[in-house]
């Protein structure tokens, strides 16, 4: 059960040890996409459940991350001979005049860390500018961050946006002012509180 | 250390109801609380109410001057919201805040030109946020000018270096302290001030990582906190942090506190 110890090196955040025993079950003929879902994503579905139980913190799941990603630079030239797709592609980014990235980076690095296509378009992004990327990039969802009660409208500006351009995407929501309740009456489909959170909320999404 | 009690924001629970409901009597014993706490300026928000934000800080203002006298830190972006609260306003208040981001800065340093009000200079710009020292002085650099330029005296300045947290880079709390110490070496007279709690996100027992943060910046200089003043174990680093970094004369101000028994905490 090799598998079990890629999962096992990824929460012990051990970067090298993930690449190394990503590489042997490679070349051992271990089945890819077992490697990928069993091994790393597993691992940080484990991560995050263990973050948003207050076991681990941050850092933590920053160095996770890292290691995760060492294991899948090495799947990634393997990955294209599998019929393996990424779970779906999302859009990120904070909202018009509001420059926090903090936050909005975790979940991205999260959703990447889950085998969703990440497209981050950065801070202060305009409304047009995340309508244009679903539609370039095909997307099925665009996550918001807003940090600001001063910039929260631009939020539901984007998402009514979003809404118009019929291109059938969702919309899902967080940042420390915003709430449930917020989301549901700017009409966005979904909120969550952490990264964790947003990873299964846009499972769902995706699915649905 | 000047100490802007930052209890009455809005989008704090209790104080948004008291705001809605207009519940003064609630407003004024928080004002009263953090004034007799050792607060020298009172912070009034009302972000949250888009469109009534005038009206509240308005309504913020007189309402916390009728209990204490101490001047307030109106609290937003919004020229209007400011200036409504300015109206009203006794004494000389301090505005929270300016900050290099275009559309800010345009509108508020007409608001600051050639007055006695004192303002928090916020290190950020449209580039985003400052990480390292060198980032937060070309900041600094500009808003300061900008500001002495209208005639807003250098010790009515309080520059905001902005605290990052330290969860997700290890040297974010280093290039903070080095640029309060910068900023205080650079414009002789100047003030900083922040919130510090930020530096502890993502981590736990945040309490004790933003104590001795506390202390930290104040060996670099910081004079000004934008905080909680009813913590008292805060309030009882900063004073010994005070007297250690020379600040307090025969350590008159320390022994003051031993008195009223500001460490039995």
């Amino acid at each position: 059960m090799a598998v079990k110890d890629i999962f096992q090196a990824v929460l012990e955040f051990d970067e090298a040890k993930v690449s190394e025993l990503t590489r042997k079950e490679l070349d051992a003929g271990t089945n890819i996409q077992s490697i990928l879902n069993d091994g790393l994503i597993n691992a940080m579905d484990e991560v995050g459940k263990q973050f948003s139980e207050g076991v681990l913190f941050v850092p933590e799941m920053l160095m996770a991350a890292q290691a995760m990603k060492a294991g899948l630079g090495v799947l990634k030239p393997h990955l294209a001979d599998t019929d393996n797709k990424p779970k779906g592609t999302i859009i990120i980014g904070t909202v018009k005049g509001d420059l926090h990235d903090i936050g909005k980076n975790l979940v991205g690095m999260m959703m990447e860390g889950a085998g969703f296509n990440v497209v981050d378009l950065g801070v202060d992004v305009d409304t047009e500018k995340f309508v244009q990327a679903a539609k370039d990039n095909d997307a099925q969802i665009v996550a918001l961050s807003a940090l600001l009660t001063t910039t929260m409208p631009a939020m539901e500006a984007t998402v009514a946006s979003l809404k118009e351009s019929g291109s059938g995407v969702k919309t899902m929501i967080g940042g420390a002012p915003v709430t449930e309740a917020f989301a549901t009456k700017i009409g966005s489909d979904g909120y969550s509180d952490d990264a964790p959170g947003a990873v299964e909320l846009a499972r769902k999404l995706v699915a649905a | 250390m000047i100490i802007i009690g930052e209890l009455i924001n809005a989008s704090r629970k209790a104080i948004g109801a008291a705001i809605e409901g207009k519940d003064a009597e609630a407003i004024k014993k928080v004002a009263r609380d953090q004034f007799e706490a050792g607060a020298n300026f009172i912070d009034v928000n009302a972000g949250i109410f888009v469109g009534e934000e005038p009206a509240y800080l308005k309504w913020l203002v007189e309402t916390v001057q009728e209990e204490v006298d101490a001047p307030c830190a109106i609290d937003s972006p919004d020229p209007k919201a400011i200036e409504a609260g300015l109206a009203v306003h006794k004494g000389t208040p301090m505005i929270n805040s300016i900050s290099l981001e275009k559309e800010r800065y345009d509108k508020l340093l007409p608001i600051l030109a050639g007055t006695d009000l004192r303002v928090i200079a916020l290190c950020m710009s449209d580039e985003g946020m400052p990480e390292t020292v060198e980032d937060r002085l070309k900041i600094a650099d500009k808003l300061v000018n900008g500001l002495i330029q209208k005639n807003v005296k250098v010790e009515n300045i309080f520059v905001d270096p902005l605290v990052q947290p330290i969860s997700v880079n290890n040297t974010f709390g280093v290039e903070f302290l080095d640029s309060v110490e910068e900023i205080m070496k650079r414009f002789p007279g100047i003030h900083t001030a922040c919130g510090l709690s930020n530096i502890s996100y993502g981590l736990p027992a945040r309490k004790f990582m933003n104590q001795a943060f506390m202390v930290m910046a104040i060996a670099k200089g910081l004079d000004g906190a934008i905080m909680n003043p009813l913590d008292q174990k805060m309030m009882a680093n900063i004073i010994a942090a005070e007297a250690l970094a020379g600040k307090d004369k025969f350590c008159m101000s320390y022994l003051k506190a031993f008195r009223a028994k500001k460490f039995e905490v």
